[in-house]
């Protein structure tokens, strides 16, 4: 089976585009990735598109209707917040099989603002949010943060801490939707939603969009590609294994320990190997977990870890230099792929004011409600 | 709700879990695996921990139970009150759900993990199109 390598990709800067379309959203992405590589929609010979809001309005066929009808094959997936990773692990997987040697990921999301989760009206029977319990993300993840505290004794402050060190992060991302410095007292102080996770502690509700051109090593090399390219070391993806608590709060650990443990396997590395990870910070409390699922610091270390500066810029292991969806913002379907945008750009050298220096090895994590989680581990060449 | 078309005199669940018998006590009903002992709230064709089929069977579960988890909600959508303790419970004898936390101050401070509950019903305060009342379950500390 042929390697599989990244050797376009592109994001906008993500942002509130109200007057715009997803498929226009789609389509700017989608070309700044083919220019990233010199192709053109032409070269490709499949399509996949991540997008969850409009997951039956043939999202992807809509952008090739922007920027070129070629006829290909076309993969619409809809999969929580990994949706823009499984369409680009549908790409590799594809790659991978032989099918193909050129295929575009592309991931677009048009959100609007406010609460996410916790159901609205119903025809039959009474909503049950703020009845049984808060289904709403800020909520689930308040209970994700608390659970940590209740096994290690995690504070309000530890979680706080990841805002602000991602905050700080976008301030050197210019495709970052917000670039303002969040000091801890303004991260505490910031209005309540539930706690611990308070408005600077949830992530940001954006439009955006990424995209991802994927290429066999014989392509790659027959068209002189290799020099940016990036290889994709793990492509690993998972859904709920069975555990107790996950019958009555969303909880994210087996899911994320599972889809970690088999990327780490199909790499052939492990946690030490990594130079940098996009994880899925989409609340303060969830980066604090990751930490241990993915293995950064043992069981019980993740307040610790915030605490030494470790996953900062310049630590022994940056977590989330782009600002992560806390402050880079969470437009769902294309996160996955903005994600493959910031670890490829860093392996490449080419980060600016936020290059992790050195980096060869790094890692992109989502998990979605649902639940699915998808790893990706890429490789400098 | 002066037009409501049908109002029952019983009221509905809030959840299907809940159960209101003609004579006797509301209880909650769950749905233990005989294979591996775990208990879940609703049916299900085969059990999602041990994957034995049909193994299920349901039973009424425990009234009282420990604070697994919680968190207070202070924002929430339009219409819905805050704030609130949003609560997972363990129940005694197996069984784990989320529900409000209710009797006790919407506080941080007050709140214990592991500390004792006890399920108790009432009125949802929500009513349907129809007007039809809802019972509901509510944790409170024991």
């Amino acid at each position: 089976m042929s390697d599989v390598y990244v050797v376009g990709t592109d994001m906008i800067k993500f942002g509130r585009f109200p007057e715009r379309t997803v498929d226009d959203l789609g389509a700017e992405a989608a070309l700044l990735a083919l220019a990233d590589c010199g192709l053109t929609i032409a070269d490709m010979q499949a399509v996949y598109c991540g997008n969850l809001f409009q997951a039956s309005a043939g999202v992807g066929q809509r952008i090739l209707k922007q920027i070129g009808q070629t006829g290909v094959p076309v993969v619409n997936t809809a999969n929580a917040c990994a949706t823009g990773a499984t369409a680009l692990r549908e790409g590799w997987t594809a790659i991978k099989a032989g099918l193909y040697d050129l295929v575009l990921c592309v991931g677009v999301e048009q959100m609007g603002k406010g609460l996410l989760g916790g159901g609205g009206g119903k025809d039959e029977g009474i909503p049950t949010e703020g009845l049984l319990g808060s289904g709403t993300m800020p909520s689930v993840f308040a209970h994700v943060g608390l659970e940590h505290s209740r096994k290690y004794g995690t504070t309000f402050e530890q979680f706080a801490k990841v805002s602000v060190k991602n905050h700080h992060h976008s301030t050197l991302n210019p495709k970052a939707m917000y670039q303002v410095e969040t000091p801890l007292e303004e991260v505490m102080n910031a209005e309540m939603i539930s706690y611990p996770n308070t408005k600077l502690m949830c992530s940001v509700n954006v439009d955006g969009s990424a995209a991802a051109v994927l290429c066999s090593e014989k392509k790659a090399k027959e068209l002189g590609l290799m020099k940016r390219a990036v290889r994709v070391r793990a492509s690993a993806l998972s859904s709920d294994p069975w555990s107790k608590h996950n019958l009555a709060a969303m909880d994210f650990n087996p899911v994320t320990r599972l889809a970690a443990k088999t990327a780490y396997e199909m790499a052939g590395l492990g946690p030490d190997d990594v130079d940098l990870v996009e994880l899925h910070d989409c609340f303060a409390t969830a980066e604090i977990v990751h930490y241990e699922n993915l293995g950064l610091c043992k069981d019980g270390e993740a307040g610790r870890l915030i605490d030494s500066g470790e996953t900062a810029l310049g630590g022994r292991i940056p977590v989330n230099v782009s600002g992560g969806l806390l402050s880079k913002g969470h437009p769902l379907g294309a996160t996955g792929i903005a994600n493959i945008y910031e670890v490829t750009t860093h392996l490449r050298g080419e980060a600016g004011r936020r290059q992790v220096e050195g980096a060869r090895i790094g890692l992109t994590h989502v998990v979605g409600a649902g639940s699915a989680c998808a790893v990706h581990v890429l490789e400098k060449v | 709700m002066s037009a409501a078309p049908t109002t029952s005199a019983l009221p509905k669940p809030a959840v299907p879990f809940i159960k209101i018998p003609e004579h006797g006590e509301p209880y909650l009903e769950g749905h233990r695996c005989a294979a591996c002992k775990e208990v879940f709230m609703e049916p299900r064709r085969a059990c999602p921990k041990c994957t034995k089929i049909g193994t299920l069977k349901a039973e009424k579960l425990a009234n009282a139970g420990k604070l697994y988890n919680f968190t207070v909600v202070h924002r929430n959508f339009p219409g819905v009150k805050v704030p609130f303790i949003s609560a997972i419970v363990d129940l005694d004898g197996g069984g784990t759900l989320k529900g409000n936390l209710v009797d006790i101050e919407p506080d941080i401070a007050k709140l214990r993990f592991d500390m004792p509950v006890k399920v108790v019903f009432r009125d949802a305060g929500r009513s349907d199109k129809a007007g039809n009342k809802y019972l509901a379950y509510f944790f409170i500390p024991a």
